[in-house]
């Protein structure tokens, strides 16, 4: 697929359909206007796409399967907006089993009312998204909820991609002695949409990281390193994913706060703010678990595709412990450990429930 | 970041940790007074920095903690109300109120209109926007965060707003202080006064208490290296027999306070007795909106169609009074990490992100980091 047959206007005749309407969900004349004048020209013409299903050309071997949906508000963020976001997410999901990408479903519930253009944009959007992966939407949907029954947007992709590698990428390929690296500085995704958001007075700069990480995922298993297990950083931030995968292991994660990159604008936002950098969402990092032996070069690599550099590029965060010891109420069980450079340390948890905003 | 990485300084920690260690002759007993100095604490794990002799024990300074479960309750009720917006600040949400009625994260899954601001004076835009309906902030806090609840109140009223008004539960540090002096249990040798509190009231006031209970009082700020340079200096003097106020926590505090915010408090809130969740009531410990202001008061204007009951001091096993007064420690109660969570709170110590109880299961579940 490429770019270059994008129409710059919406193909929905706009004077007369300047917002979706629940006629464009319901299987009528509207409805098929909407899949040929709008999603057929942007997505492909295949003759797939008007079935109830793809046919789809498979290679051989494993392959990896997935599935997302995406609610995100506002629509249209710093740096993104639900349709990229909507094609990398579940790209992501993809590559963290080491697998390449190759197609993708795409389900829209739009809100009744929603402006036509908003809905082009998003398109418009996926499409750059989907060209840029070189990933082929290949089926979909759409459904239309009455007003104030909806966010305006709601998308569901699914994603297929093949595993071309001998590895098992998973929590339970995880080894002691392993080291843990992290992609990148993090905490700039979740910073971003808080700030957009009603009632926050708060003016940054700051713009999301969302980004496909398929290329550095590959560039890894190209260069021979044998991955143990990745995880990339959405809901719940780097603590949520550490913690994930120390209870999946029954291993201790051992990590050193001070190698763990966040941004001025990040750790600023968090002060006033009263958040945890660690427990914000990401949309463009991701952890991942590598031999010793390797651990330099899988750096090297991730830092060659770390579109952060100097402090603020990938970094070792860690490595992986044997642990027998139970905690404090006799439960033996992996957890993570935070190091800090004045010579304390703490017990990295799950969170409970939301990240609150603190009275003082 | 500026004014943030210095005061977390690695060697300045250990500067200040060996200073105190070559200093100290036996022990003592020295009381944070606000919950965010514990997490301070707790989270980089100084006390395992410190000699044995230092005993540290947790004060009451969590708004969250002391709000007593009937105000919660009336929150929750006013959240309940179809015609009412109720404006909280986020860590609220989660506390429960009296046994069997849930929390205002529940009522607003429930459908009740319950919205987190930062300040007040957001809910005052909110109130704008929303005529045709009650626009209620839950004042909760110390004198930090009480100038701007009446600086919200004194837009109101020049703004004539009809739709706008206060559930307030405001509290004040040194009534509190002195009860905990005055109590037989007392161990508190020496106290690290809340820096915040004391950009907005001065430290006039805790020279009283110093003098009057022979205590050092250092005023101090909440960072790592502010932590310890507090407890240096309150070593100090109790090694010299002193009990005098010093003020550590300068780059934000002055004697005389912020004097403007203290002429709005004085304008807009009258001193009142006021209950402390598992403590108990506390003389001239709280701020209630004077006479002229009541028509901005959620209970005076009627809203609740009936009061509501105050609950019985220990309605279950939570300890939250003795955690408040450092008479216990968190996981020396039987119900810690087990009954009582985060997720299945007991009492609000457990809720708040500055109560102790969640500071020790948050940051302490192994027993590689010693508790002290």
């Amino acid at each position: 697929m490429n770019t270059a047959n994008f129409l710059s206007h919406c193909p929905i005749p706009l004077q007369q359909y300047p917002h979706v309407l629940m006629a464009h969900g319901g299987g009528g004349r509207l409805m098929h206007q909407l899949i040929e004048k709008m999603l057929l020209p942007t997505f492909g013409t295949e003759p797939d796409w008007q079935h109830d299903a793809a046919r789809l050309e498979l290679p051989h071997g494993r392959m990896a399967f997935t599935t997302d949906s995406y609610v995100v508000s506002p629509l249209f963020f710093p740096g993104g907006d639900i349709g990229a976001m909507a094609v990398y997410g579940t790209v992501n999901d993809l590559s963290m089993a080491g697998a390449k990408p190759l197609y993708l479903s795409l389900s829209f519930i739009l809100e009744e009312g929603l402006p036509m253009e908003t809905l082009w944009a998003v398109v418009q959007s996926i499409q750059i998204a989907a060209a840029t992966v070189g990933v082929n939407i290949v089926t979909g949907d759409t459904k239309v909820v009455e007003r104030g029954k909806g966010d305006g947007i709601y998308i569901n992709t699914s994603g297929v991609g093949v595993i071309d590698h001998p590895w098992r990428i998973c929590p339970k390929s995880v080894q002691p002695g392993d080291v843990i690296l992290l992609s990148g500085d993090i905490g700039r995704h979740g910073i971003a949409i808080m700030a957009q958001r009603e009632g926050l007075a708060f003016e940054t700069t700051l713009e999301s990281d969302l980004a496909p990480l398929t290329e550095a995922v590959q560039a890894l298993l190209a260069a021979g390193i044998e991955i143990h297990c990745l995880r990339d950083l959405t809901r719940g931030g780097l603590a949520t994913a550490l913690n994930e995968i120390a209870i999946a292991t029954q291993l201790e994660l051992s990590l050193q706060e001070q190698s763990i990159p966040v941004c001025e604008a990040v750790q600023g936002a968090c002060e006033i703010l009263g958040l945890d950098p660690l427990y914000i969402a990401n949309e463009g990092r991701f952890i991942a678990f590598v031999p010793r032996t390797q651990g330099d070069a899988a750096l090297q690599i991730l830092r060659d595709f770390s579109p952060t550099q100097g402090d603020l590029t990938a970094q070792q965060i860690g490595v992986v412990q044997n642990y027998t010891q139970s905690n404090h109420f006799g439960i033996s069980q992996g957890f993570v450990k935070l190091h800090h450079a004045i010579g304390g340390a703490r017990i990295l948890d799950y969170l409970s429930g939301e990240q609150l905003p603190r009275i003082c | 970041m500026k004014y943030v990485d210095e005061y977390r300084n690695a060697e300045a920690v250990r500067h200040y940790a060996k200073a105190i260690a070559q200093l100290i002759t036996c022990p003592w007993t020295i009381m944070e007074i606000c919950g965010g100095q514990t997490h301070t604490i707790v989270k980089y794990g100084l006390d395992d920095l410190l000699p044995p002799e230092i005993t540290l024990i947790h004060g009451p300074g969590c708004p969250v903690c002391v709000t007593p479960a009937e105000i919660i309750d009336q929150a929750i009720a006013l959240a309940t109300l179809p015609n009412v917006i109720l404006c909280s600040f986020g860590d609220m949400l989660r506390v429960p109120g009296s046994p069997e009625q849930g929390d205002l994260l529940s009522v607003k899954a429930m459908g009740g209109d319950v919205r987190i601001l930062y300040s007040p004076l957001d809910a005052l835009k909110i109130a704008q926007a929303n005529p045709d309906k009650e626009v209620v902030f839950f004042a909760v806090g110390f004198e930090t965060t009480a100038p701007a609840t009446a600086m919200t109140i004194y837009q109101a009223a020049q703004q004539n707003l009809q739709n706008f008004s206060l559930l307030v539960s405001h509290v004040r540090v040194p009534p509190a202080m002195e009860a905990i002096l005055s109590s037989p249990d007392c161990q508190v040798q020496g106290f690290l006064a809340a820096g915040h509190v004391c950009t907005v009231m001065g430290y006039r006031e805790y020279e009283a208490i110093a003098a009057r209970y022979h205590i050092p009082i250092i005023v101090t700020g909440f960072e790592p290296v502010d932590i310890l340079q507090g407890l240096y200096h309150c070593i100090r003097q109790l090694e010299a027999g002193e009990s005098k106020v010093e003020n550590h926590y300068a780059r934000s505090v002055r004697q005389q306070g912020n004097e403007t915010a203290q002429s709005l408090l004085q304008k807009v809130f009258e001193i009142v007795p006021q209950t402390w969740r598992g403590i108990g009531e506390i003389p001239a410990s709280g701020l209630k909106l004077k006479p002229e202001f009541a028509a901005f008061d959620a209970l005076h204007k009627g809203l609740l169609p009936k009061a509501i009951a105050p609950t019985p001091v220990v309605p279950n096993e939570c300890i939250s009074g003795l955690i408040l007064q450092g008479i216990r420690k968190p996981q020396t109660c039987p119900a810690f990490g087990t009954r009582c969570t985060p997720n299945h709170p007991l009492g609000a110590p457990m809720v708040s992100s500055e109560g102790a109880c969640a500071a020790y299961y948050r940051y302490r579940q192994m027993p590689t980091a010693a508790v002290s």
